[in-house]
């Protein structure tokens, strides 16, 4: 998948203006109770693509008892077409940086760890430059901006490429040293996570955000987007269209204005949500995008009439039958499954029963599968096939 | 002694969460109330659904759920579906802490568990009509009782790996394996060997030892634990009957039977009977009916071997307080658990000198047979075929050890598990509760009890008290009836100690000295005790007894699958209760042992004839094969 660097359009909120330390300069001034009411405003959920109100995962993180605990900002980012973080990261690391020192302040923790995707390894010393730049600021250290016993570091772990490392619990795993494999939960991460202390995990674009929460204000916020979707989203657009690349947009905004606005023409097909997401045809382009009907961790790919849905389907699911991690049952042997059905119907040999009862299958595989992996890889099955069903079934 | 808490290594997903005690979450209260198929009930918080349902008699299928183990949850099967949640939750991994609603049969619940099935037998190579687990893989039960009566998501018809057949004790064929990781948390977090892992992702992703090594390259200790643990066929011991059934049809060999004493207490099983039964007298029965010549019980060498390694203790004692020798190692380390040999020799090797020198009760039996039976009875050594049933898989490594033929042969020649010799006895066609009961054969018919508790965790240590205690006081142990409860029990570390007062003249320097001792099972507790040792904690202790499996060898890897807790307790069971009723109960009054010490070990234990037959060394391996 190509990607570009530079960001198409930046927007009202993740990209409004800024002026750097002013928000942990107000944090501490206003307190923890206060920041976990203005997020709590705000409405902010976590933008790695599950959609957990920020504010919920931060309070019970800070309810917490322990003697240790830790904030991870989640740069895995693996979803294929999904680049957003990396440009977040490039551009305004000091946004990322400064939400986790917030997140520190907030639940009571001292360690921070950004969790950088390897093939993004060669933004390591350049992170590092601005911790030593922000240190210089006070911003790092003991004692952070004069109050005292808030104390803050971070450090920078590069992951190991899989996939599969982004799913917070898998991320833990693999930063104590072990598979990249999900755990059970309960218990949840923000009370049993790295090292079995309560652990804040969060996206960096949802790190990005918290900044401009404390400054501007809750209420502010929540004057972006839709109701249940408050404020902006970044966009990794990519496929069959003029201007592929990053884009701040307000939730709320449909497909068809999407299309519109990144030059998509002749569009057949956008699969929102990355690999895991849904595909969608015309008849379905004006859908808002927002959590209340297709929800998207930020991909956004394009498939103009000239593309092969089947072509595309079977691309996902070679994708989940090499990235599932292996350890539980429906994952690792379902998509095997599902991506056989795929195959059976590019050789026009198979029933359409047999093809039904995978579709079966995916659902079991929604509900039944350990992490959202297996509980996502279904949906360009199920979703392809039913939007695409005549192209599909055509030879039949 | 604060490093005793056991260790886990597995990775922290598989780890039991902790789970406050009730009387500690506040506010809450100590139970909750819940709904559990329609049915309301209270239950103590923290409890998992599982451990609900079970104390309810509801059945939830479970594949990667082992009770010795730690919670993986990644079969998928104990799924159940709780009001209000979209996915369905494991009830294994589940703790109830608030009123939830759940149902443990639903539509969605019976479809998933189908549909999981289904796909590890998509998956499955191979059929059950041609399997070593067939009427005892959990898979097999599993398919039943889904009533799965077609591949649904179709079938594997071409293997995908080779059978690794290079241990002498554990075959893996992979092929069956439907990746649960029992073996891998057991290698790991019951024996801290780890040679298991599970490698590659998603479709690719199988069971490995390090490197894709064969097994007989790596440090795996034979103990057989993931075989006992394993749900299929995937891994299972390295089966001597058929050669052992060529042995017995041949006119000119004279093939002898011993039997430890764990097997009798745990072969019922394989007949349907619950465990704790012993079976002592069928098992000689049915093993003359088979046609073996001789049935030898190893309690006999249980004895002798208490008689050399308690000699060898005093005698390390009295060097190291006597002749203040410092090259004298104590404590002492037991050394009849081939498992926990292969352990120390790899992971410890530099404590070699610890071990006590006494070979296992397998092997002194073994080279006694073809030595002094050979001769008293006038067989050629070489026309004898000793068979050892044991309750382990580290003993056909042990019996293959190449410095284990101190008798001139091969000092045993086939290790046969307790699971190999119920498969022998029903090919035989004989039924085993049924048969009537016999003793064993002459000229080593008796033995003592001491002998019998050695399979058991705790025994050996027990066994060797009362014969050490007697030898340097003159009176038998302080105890009640003889029983030395400190070492019973599964307890995974257990350590007492016991005054020697008053001794006999000879032992003059043992007076008033605390004899301190430590009974370990498990090679993960054997670390714990090994680390003490490096740490030099262990300096004021004897004498340490350690058996490679979890509750010694009734919980050994050739025993009958499946084990747990509850069922190694019951076989413990009728081993004590078995001792109980025997006259002879200490090594040293066995008639027996003083025969052979009188006619043919003149020297005395320790002495110089049964240092050459009754004595061995080890290897330092390390960690690092080539
Ligand atoms: C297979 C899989 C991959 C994931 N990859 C990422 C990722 O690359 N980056 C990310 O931020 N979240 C990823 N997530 C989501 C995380 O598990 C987690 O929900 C998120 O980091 C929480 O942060 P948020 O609340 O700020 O969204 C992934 C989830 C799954 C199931
Ligand atoms: S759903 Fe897939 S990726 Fe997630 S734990 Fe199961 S096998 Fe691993
Ligand atoms: S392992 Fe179990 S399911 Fe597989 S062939 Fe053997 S008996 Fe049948
Ligand atoms: S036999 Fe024992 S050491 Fe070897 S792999 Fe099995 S559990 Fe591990
Ligand atoms: S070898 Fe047996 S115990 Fe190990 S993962 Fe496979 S099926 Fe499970």
């Amino acid at each position: 998948m190509m990607t570009f660097e530079k960001i198409k359009r930046t927007g009202p909120v993740l990209f409004s203006e800024y002026e750097n330390g002013s928000a942990l300069k107000k944090a501490i001034s206003i307190g923890r109770n206060e920041i976990l009411a203005e997020l709590k405003e705000s409405g902010l959920k976590g933008r790695g693509g599950a959609g957990f109100p920020t504010s919920t995962k931060w309070m019970l993180t800070a309810a917490a008892k322990a003697d240790r605990k830790f904030v991870i900002c989640n740069a895995d980012e693996g979803e294929p077409g999904t680049f957003k973080d990396r440009v977040l990261l490039t551009e305004y690391p000091e946004l990322v940086l400064e939400g986790m020192i917030i997140a520190g302040y907030v639940i009571g923790a001292k360690e921070g760890i950004i969790y950088l995707r390897s093939e993004y390894s060669y933004m390591l010393e350049f992170l590092e430059s601005k911790i030593e730049y922000m240190r210089k600021y006070g911003f790092f250290g003991k004692n952070i901006l004069g109050e005292q016993g808030f104390d803050f570091e971070i450090k920078i772990r590069l992951g190991s490429g899989a996939y599969e490392c982004g799913e917070e619990t898998a991320l833990i795993e693999s930063l104590e040293g072990y598979r990249g494999e999900p755990r059970n939960r309960p218990p949840f991460p923000v009370n049993t996570g790295y090292l079995g202390y309560p652990t804040v995990v969060n996206n960096v674009e949802t790190l990005a955000s918290v900044p401009h929460i404390i400054t501007k204000g809750g209420e502010w916020y929540k004057k972006f987007g839709t109701d249940k979707s408050t404020g902006s989203k970044l966009f990794s657009v990519s496929g069959d269209c003029k201007y592929p690349g990053v884009y701040e947009l307000q939730w709320g905004i449909t497909l068809r204005e999407l299309l519109k606005i990144v030059g998509a023409e002749n569009t057949k097909a956008v699969q929102v949500g990355g690999a895991s997401g849904v595909c969608l045809n015309e008849s379905q382009f004006d859908k808002k995008i927002s959590y209340e009907e297709t929800a998207t961790g930020g991909s956004i790919m394009i498939f103009d009439k000239s593309r092969s849905m089947l072509e595309v389907l079977k691309n996902f699911m070679e994708f989940f039958v090499e990235e599932s991690c292996g350890q539980c049952t429906p994952c690792r042997i379902g998509n095997v499954k599902l991506l056989e059905g795929v195959n059976m119907i590019e050789k026009n040999d198979y029933t359409l029963e047999y093809i039904d009862k995978l579709k079966e299958l995916g659902e079991t595989m929604k509900i039944a599968s350990k992490c959202g992996l297996g509980q996502t890889s279904p949906n360009p099955f199920i979703s392809i096939l039913d939007n695409f069903k005549d192209e599909i079934f055509s030879k039949n | 002694m604060n490093t005793m808490e056991k260790t886990l290594r597995s990775p922290v997903s598989q780890r039991p969460h902790e789970i406050k005690k009730t009387d500690q979450l506040t506010g809450i209260g100590a139970e909750v109330s819940i709904e559990l198929n329609g049915i309301k009930m209270k239950v103590p918080i923290g409890k998992t659904i599982l451990e609900i349902c079970r104390d309810n008699n509801i059945h939830i299928p479970t594949l990667c759920y082992h009770e010795d183990l730690c919670i993986a949850g990644n079969c998928r099967l104990c799924l159940v579906e709780i009001e209000g949640m979209r996915t369905l939750q494991t009830s294994c991994s589940f703790p109830v802490t608030s009123p939830i609603k759940i149902k443990t049969f639903s539509d969605k619940v019976r479809k998933a568990r189908k549909h999981i099935v289904g796909l590890m037998l998509s998956e499955h190579y191979g059929e059950c009509y041609s399997c070593v687990r067939n009427n005892n893989c959990e898979l097999q039960s599993l398919a039943r009782e889904y009533g799965i009566d077609n591949y649904e998501f179709g079938h594997i018809c071409s293997p995908r790996y080779n059978v690794d057949k290079s241990s002498q004790a554990v075959i893996r064929d992979m092929d069956k394996c439907i990746l649960c990781r029992r073996c891998v948390r057991t290698c790991i977090d019951l024996q801290e060997v780890g040679v298991l892992e599970a490698v590659n992702r998603g479709y690719d992703t199988k069971i490995s030892t390090f490197m894709d090594k064969p097994l007989a390259d790596v440090v795996c200790i034979n103990c057989g634990q993931c075989i006992n643990r394993c749900p299929t066929a995937a891994l299972h011991a390295n089966d001597p009957s058929d050669e052992i059934w060529k042995a017995i049809e041949d006119p000119e060999k004279h093939v002898i039977l011993q039997t430890a004493p764990s097997p009798r207490a745990s072969l019922g099983e394989e007949f349907g009977l619950p465990p704790g039964h012993s079976m002592t007298g069928q098992l000689n029965t049915a093993a003359r009916r088979m046609g073996f010549d001789r049935v030898f019980d190893t309690n006999f060498s249980a004895d002798l071997t208490i008689m050399e390694e308690g000699t060898e203790l005093l005698n390390r004692l009295r060097k190291a307080l006597v002749e203040k020798d410092t090259s004298v190692r104590l404590p002492q380390f037991t050394s009849c658990s081939p498992g926990w040999i292969k352990f120390i020799e790899h992971f410890y090797p530099e404590y070699l000198d610890y071990l006590s020198t006494a070979k296992s009760p397998q092997q002194m039996f073994g080279s006694v047979i073809k030595t002094f039976y050979a001769d008293e009875s006038g067989i050629d050594p070489a026309n004898i075929v000793n068979v050892a049933l044991m309750p382990c898989a580290a003993k056909k490594f042990e019996c293959n050890r190449p410095e284990m033929n101190s008798s001139g042969f091969k000092d045993i020649d086939y290790g046969l598990t307790t699971r190999e010799m119920a498969k022998m006895i029903r090919e035989a066609g004989l039924v085993l509760p049924d048969l009537p009961k016999s003793g064993f054969d002459d000229p080593f018919g008796e033995a003592s009890g001491a002998g019998l508790i050695f399979g058991s965790t705790g025994g050996v240590m027990e066994a060797a008290l009362r014969t050490v205690y007697e030898l340097v006081t003159g009176r038998v142990v302080p105890f009640k009836n003889l029983n030395i409860e400190v070492c019973r029990g599964m307890k995974g570390i257990k350590e007492a100690s016991v005054k020697l007062e008053n001794c006999r003249p000879e032992f003059s320097f043992l007076e008033g000295i605390d004899l301190k001792f430590i009974v370990a099972h498990g090679t993960a507790n054997a670390k714990v005790v090994m680390d003490m040792l490096k740490n030099g904690e262990l300096k004021d202790y004897h004498f340490v007894e350690i058996m490679a499996c979890p509750g010694g060898c009734i919980g050994g890897g050739g025993q009958p699958i499946p084990t747990s807790e509850s069922i190694r307790k019951l076989r413990a069971k009728a081993i004590y209760e078995e001792e109980a009723g025997l006259p002879v109960r200490k090594s040293h009054e066995n008639p027996h042992i003083k025969y052979i010490y009188e006619k043919f070990l003149k020297d005395g234990p320790c002495g110089k004839l049964s240092h050459k037959l009754l004595h061995t060394h080890y290897v330092k391996r390390g960690k690092f094969i080539n």
